[in-house]
């Protein structure tokens, strides 16, 4: 095992960083796309898998991120500065979430579910009722944001290779983050928030003032991946902030195994495969796509990482009964 | 707004906020008595719309439509919560959500297989299709008054089995406290798929009766079971009671809202969920007596 895992590791991010060299335009997109989710599915895995704290309305702090990108420019066909652009995107999805965090933090459970639906379809509601960026149509975006720096120009988000690398070493960076973040002592007391949150008040522990620094630092992580979705599809309409969304983010976080953040990753790939393997089948996938999540929290509740340890509590259970 | 005006957009609040505590009072009587999240409650709505479409088109009337289709809502909810829900009851709330929206993707599909994805009207029963006049320039539709009156029936039936039957007392005993219900020898399982199947019922015959009103079209179920979760959330869960008086509100600050604020009617409700989480985090009566 503990040999098996940095191999694995190597193998991975060598396979990731090769597929340009040998997989065409489409899969290239693809694992692009992938990777953003991966790093929305990892925010989220802060909250629910860390922390304890089952978001239902995640989408609006990715969706108002991507919105932010059309926003941030005068018109659909001027590019704006990724320097300028992407910090002011994520800094309005952590504001976003620090207001929604300070509400929906004074509930708990249930409560906290349907709360955060809630106010995530209010945002909805936002970007969908109003003339904003195209109301319920939404808009095109016609250029790729610019990355040069000054007359240095280190890469272009337009060429696909280019954004490839970017999302790959953003991937990365976004992980190693949450690693270090887990580690420290911040990260410890999230993870005694989970197991027992009464504990931690009475060790003294202000649970509150963490509930919401892990709720705004996963909005604007979630930001990030908003930002870069919109880039990428050159479009953005409420669908990106819809409760559909919302859904979808959980399941990567279920599927891979929560509070790991490798789950995370693991579950963006397999559900977004699967989704892609579904819908070229029939057109009414969504059929297959519902028996496949069920399916999944019956069989695997410990997700895709946890296949493994699920296997070997059955196995003494039966061998034991 | 002159008289007349004000008093359609009364008419219009009292008629949203019912059929809202229509579904909304069977969602937070599950999630009271079972500690079930379900978002497939909406999906009952829908059903429950579809229902009627299909149904009158059989049967020649809405009217036939109902009488059929609210025993096969009880059918389907009891025995839905017999091959599914009951397996729900021991996992925790973030695998419910999960599940629960596995079952709204199966049930949207075969909707759409079924009846396919068109817009339908279902139409109004032929003796309540005219209108009332108000003043010089307005009307009001008969059916529209009827959706009222059907629900304000209902929401007493409703009321009165809570109160006054043994069945009601075990259920508000359920909501209030589970464990001690359990332990005092009642059989919870049956109760469970009684209050689940009352649940169905309800949600479906508010999407039957409103089909004429509302049409019918595919994704109805998710925007009022969205809209319900907030009624539950500002009545407070267990709380048939709150589920009115939050129901109420949400249709009076929803139709008010669209004719005073066009462009924010959809944020409004949202806003006033968040006033009252700042003032009661759980929601106006949490777990009363019923």
């Amino acid at each position: 095992m503990s040999i098996a895992r940095p191999i694995l590791w190597s193998v991975a991010l060598l396979a990731l960083a090769a597929l340009p060299f040998v997989a065409g335009k489409f899969y290239i997109d693809l694992i692009a796309k992938i990777m953003i989710m991966a790093i929305f599915a990892m925010s989220l895995d802060l909250l629910v898998g860390v922390t304890g704290l089952v978001s239902l309305g995640h989408a609006a702090f990715f969706g108002l991120a991507s919105y932010m990108l059309v926003l941030a420019a005068p018109d659909q066909y001027t590019a704006v500065s990724l320097w300028t652009s992407l910090p002011l995107a994520m800094a309005a999805s952590a504001l976003l979430a620090l207001v929604i965090g300070a509400l929906v933090l004074r509930t708990r459970g249930v409560y906290f579910i349907m709360v955060t639906l809630a106010f995530s379809q209010m945002v909805y509601f936002v970007f969908h009722d109003t003339k904003i960026a195209g109301g319920s149509d939404g808009t095109y975006i016609y250029v790729k944001p610019n990355a040069s720096i000054g007359a240095w120009s280190p890469f272009n988000l337009g060429d696909n290779a280019h954004f490839y690398y970017a999302m790959l070493a953003l991937l990365a960076l976004t992980f190693l983050f949450l690693r270090m973040l887990l580690a420290s002592r911040f990260g410890r007391a999230l993870r005694g928030i989970k197991s027992n949150e009464q504990r931690m008040r009475a060790l003294g522990f202000n649970t509150y003032a963490y509930k919401l620094a892990a709720f705004t630092i996963a909005g604007a992580i979630a930001g990030l991946a908003g930002y870069f979705a919109a880039v990428q599809f050159g479009f953005v309409n409420p669908e990106m902030l819809s409760w559909h969304q919302s859904a979808n983010v959980l399941l990567m976080v279920i599927l891979g195994g929560m509070g790991n953040l490798v789950g995370a990753v693991v579950g963006a790939f397999a559900l977004v495969l699967a989704q892609d393997l579904f819908s070229s089948l029939t057109k009414h996938w969504l059929l297959l796509m519902g028996g496949f999540v069920i399916a999944v929290v019956v069989l695997l509740p410990n997700g895709l990482t946890g296949a493994g340890q699920t296997w070997r509590h059955w196995r003494e259970r039966t061998r034991s009964g | 707004m002159d008289l007349q005006i004000f008093l359609i957009q009364v008419l219009n609040s009292i008629q949203y906020g019912l059929l809202l505590f229509l579904v909304a009072s069977g969602l937070t009587l599950i999630f009271g008595i079972m500690g079930v999240i379900n978002l497939a409650h909406g999906s009952f709505y829908m059903l429950g719309a579809y229902a009627a479409f299909v149904l009158s088109g059989l049967t020649g009337g809405l009217l036939w439509a109902i009488v059929l289709g609210v025993p096969l809502a009880v059918l389907f909810g009891y025995v839905l919560e017999w091959i599914f829900f009951s397996f729900l009851y021991r996992r925790d709330h973030l695998q419910q959500v999960l599940l629960t929206y596995g079952l709204i993707l199966v049930f949207e599909e075969v909707r759409s297989l079924a009846v396919g994805d068109d817009v339908h009207g279902v139409a109004v029963p032929a003796a309540l299709a005219s209108s009332i006049p108000l003043g010089s320039a307005m009307s009001y539709p008969v059916y529209n008054l009827v959706i009222s009156a059907a629900c304000v029936i209902v929401a007493a039936l409703l009321f009165v089995l809570l109160r006054r039957t043994r069945l009601g007392m075990m259920i508000r005993a359920g909501a209030s406290n589970r464990e001690m219900v359990r332990s005092l020898g009642i059989e919870i399982d049956f109760l469970f798929r009684v209050v689940f199947a009352l649940g169905v019922a309800l949600a479906a015959f508010a999407g039957m009766i409103n089909a004429p009103a509302s049409s019918v079209y595919p994704g109805m179920g998710n925007q009022v079971l969205i809209i319900c979760f907030v009624v539950v959330v500002i009545g407070g869960i267990g709380s048939v009671t709150g589920a009115l008086i939050a129901a109420l509100a949400i249709g009076f600050v929803d139709t008010f809202g669209k004719v005073f604020l066009p462009d924010y009617s959809g944020v409004l409700v949202y806003l006033l969920m968040a006033v009252v989480l700042v003032w009661r985090p759980e929601g106006l009566l949490r777990e009363s007596s019923a």
